[in-house]
């Protein structure tokens, strides 16, 4: 093979500049598209390139080890569905996260100087927290583990003890302390064990609903270890250093603007324990009122004004094509429908519109929290599709674990039909007084197919 | 990396780059958290470099379980991260229209 390391770091320089292009783009609807293949032009220069590294043997591995991994989150990939979007995230920043952390453990395998060992030791705590604390994420988001926050009596003082314990053992590889009679070898398990036991259970006390920002979080965690990393290498690696740090620092912000979108500091995402214990015994009024679809059928087709509150449920349904349709049905009998898109409908900031675009429903119909609260009383009936949390008027009541939560106010509307599978509470695990308003009704059933009835009364009436 | 001058000089690289990312993202639309949260995890995917020297120069046996194991985590990181943004960023691709109203 013809040597071509003098290409290495000209082409490094390269990728972190089209990163930087790729991340700007991103961040504009109308460019989004085009950043994520200027990243990844990026990342295939960067790889091939790096096989020229001086010095550098078990090629073959290195070939078998990207087929392994590449292949196996190719087909995981495209198979998934839209709506596990958020899961997967999660799974391939844990992945990253756990490389960073192996790169870790590798420089501190070999020789090291005080600097670089510290460097390594931060880097690998970091990613090994990502990485547990990112599998877990994706059981309970996948459903494989139970949402719920798993909470016991001094969680958090085990948790603080793990983590200093960890911090402790990482000092020992660093510093590999004469007085204490364990080979110094012996001190690298011991982190790594400890360091992954950290984030799994710092990650168990963070209910589903939270999931979003925790795994935004880990994301800038990954992003921080892979620079630490940069600096373990006898020379430094920049383009690890940089793209590292700018998703780091990008995404901490982006963390920051998640938690604000749901009304959550992250100090109670992260020791709040949400939804983990039912406020006091909330007397809840009145009682849920059934209603059938051909009464919807008629309300909705002398309605003036309709708006689709869609949540999570109505995707887990597959029923945003049915509903789509419905709300064209109504379009063209000169019902005015709206969308009315919370922003953490779905599983994340963002999530809901993504889904909706894949219907085919035009961005002109979706209307944000702010643009449609104003108008619900002036609204005739609103349909509540699989949402339950982000139209809770329990987010308006002090005391309640929703307390404060931006909301959807469909209550202001004449007439509220809630689309539902049943009496089950929702992700956060809270009572919703809504279905117990005088002017909501219960439409229970498979959202899709109670959609497919709607829209087959409609057509007859 | 051996000398302290190296050390400083990426320190105030990455400073620079913090910055950048800050500055990249500080306007975004909450329509495209999730799209860039996810093109964000495929950057970092920048991983598998460094995964691949170190399974490169790794020379006992145990170096090299670990680095093979880091490089399979960082394609994962790099093939799914990619294909997972891309998938979501396709839904945004329909000419004509401004997505969504900002926010």
């Amino acid at each position: 093979m013809a040597d071509l390391s003098f290409a290495i770091e000209p082409v490094y320089l390269a990728t972190v500049f089209l990163f930087i292009i790729a991340l700007q783009r991103m961040s504009h609807p109308l460019t989004a598209r085009s950043g994520i293949v200027w990243a990844g032009a990026a990342m295939l220069i960067a790889t091939l390139v790096t096989f020229f590294t001086p010095g550098l043997t078990n090629l073959a591995l290195i070939v078998i080890a990207i087929a392994i991994g590449g292949g196996l989150a190719y087909v995981a990939a495209k198979r998934v569905a839209m709506t596990e979007m958020p899961q997967m995230i999660a799974l391939f920043n844990g992945m990253g996260g756990g490389a960073a952390a192996g790169i870790s453990a590798v420089a501190l395998l070999g020789p090291t100087t005080p600097v670089t060992a510290s460097l390594a030791v931060v880097g690998g705590l970091i990613g090994a927290v990502s990485f547990s604390g990112s599998i877990i994420a994706f059981l309970k988001l996948q459903g494989w583990m139970p949402p719920r926050p798993v909470t016991f009596p001094g969680q958090q003082l085990l948790n603080m003890a793990v983590l200093v314990l960890t911090i402790v053992s990482g000092a020992c590889i660093v510093l590999q302390p004469a007085w204490i009679p364990v080979s110094p070898e012996m001190w690298l398990p011991v982190f790594f064990i400890l360091a992954l036991a950290f984030g799994l259970l710092m990650t168990l006390p963070i209910g589903g609903a939270d999931m979003p920002v925790v795994i935004s979080m880990y994301n800038a965690f990954t992003g921080l270890a892979v620079a630490l990393d940069g600096f373990s290498f006898a020379t430094p690696n920049y383009a690890m250093i940089i793209a590292g740090i700018i998703v780091g620092a990008a995404g901490s912000l982006l963390t920051l603007h998640m938690a604000k979108a749901m009304n959550r500091s992250l100090t109670n995402v992260f020791f709040g324990a949400f939804g983990a214990t039912e406020e006091g015994a909330v007397q809840v009024a009145g009682s849920m009122k059934a209603i059938d679809v051909d009464d919807v059928a008629v309300l909705l087709a002398y309605a003036d004004r309709v708006v689709i509150a869609p949540g999570y449920g109505m995707a887990v349904a597959q029923a945003q094509q049915k509903v789509k349709e419905l709300s064209d049905l109504l379009g063209s009998r000169g019902v005015s429908v709206k969308f009315a898109i919370h922003p953490v409908a779905g599983r994340m900031p963002g999530h809901m519109n993504v889904l909706l675009a894949e219907a085919g429903v035009s961005y002109d119909l979706l209307f944000d929290r702010d643009e449609v609260n104003p108008e619900f009383p002036a609204t005739d009936v609103v349909l509540v599709i699989g949402a339950n949390d982000v139209v809770n008027p329990a987010a308006h009541r002090q005391g309640s674990p929703l307390y404060g939560m931006p909301i959807l106010d469909v209550e202001q509307a004449k007439h509220v039909i809630v689309l539902k599978r049943g009496q089950g509470r929702g992700f956060a695990g809270i009572e919703n007084d809504l279905f117990y308003r005088d002017n909501t009704r219960m439409l229970y059933g498979d959202a899709r197919e109670t959609v497919v009835k709607l829209v087959q009364a409609l057509k007859k009436l | 990396m051996t000398d302290i001058t190296a050390f400083w000089i990426a320190l105030y690289i990455a400073m620079l780059a913090a910055f950048t990312g800050y500055v990249v993202i500080s306007r975004v639309p909450v329509i495209l958290h999730t799209p860039l949260m996810s093109g964000s995890n495929f950057i970092h995917g920048i991983v598998l470099v460094g995964a691949m020297v170190a399974l490169g120069l790794a020379k006992t046996p145990v170096e090299q379980v670990i680095g093979f194991i880091a490089v399979v985590l960082g394609a994962a990181n790099v093939v799914g991260g990619y294909v997972v943004t891309e998938r979501i960023l396709q839904m945004f691709d329909r000419s004509g229209k401004k997505p969504g109203k900002g926010a």
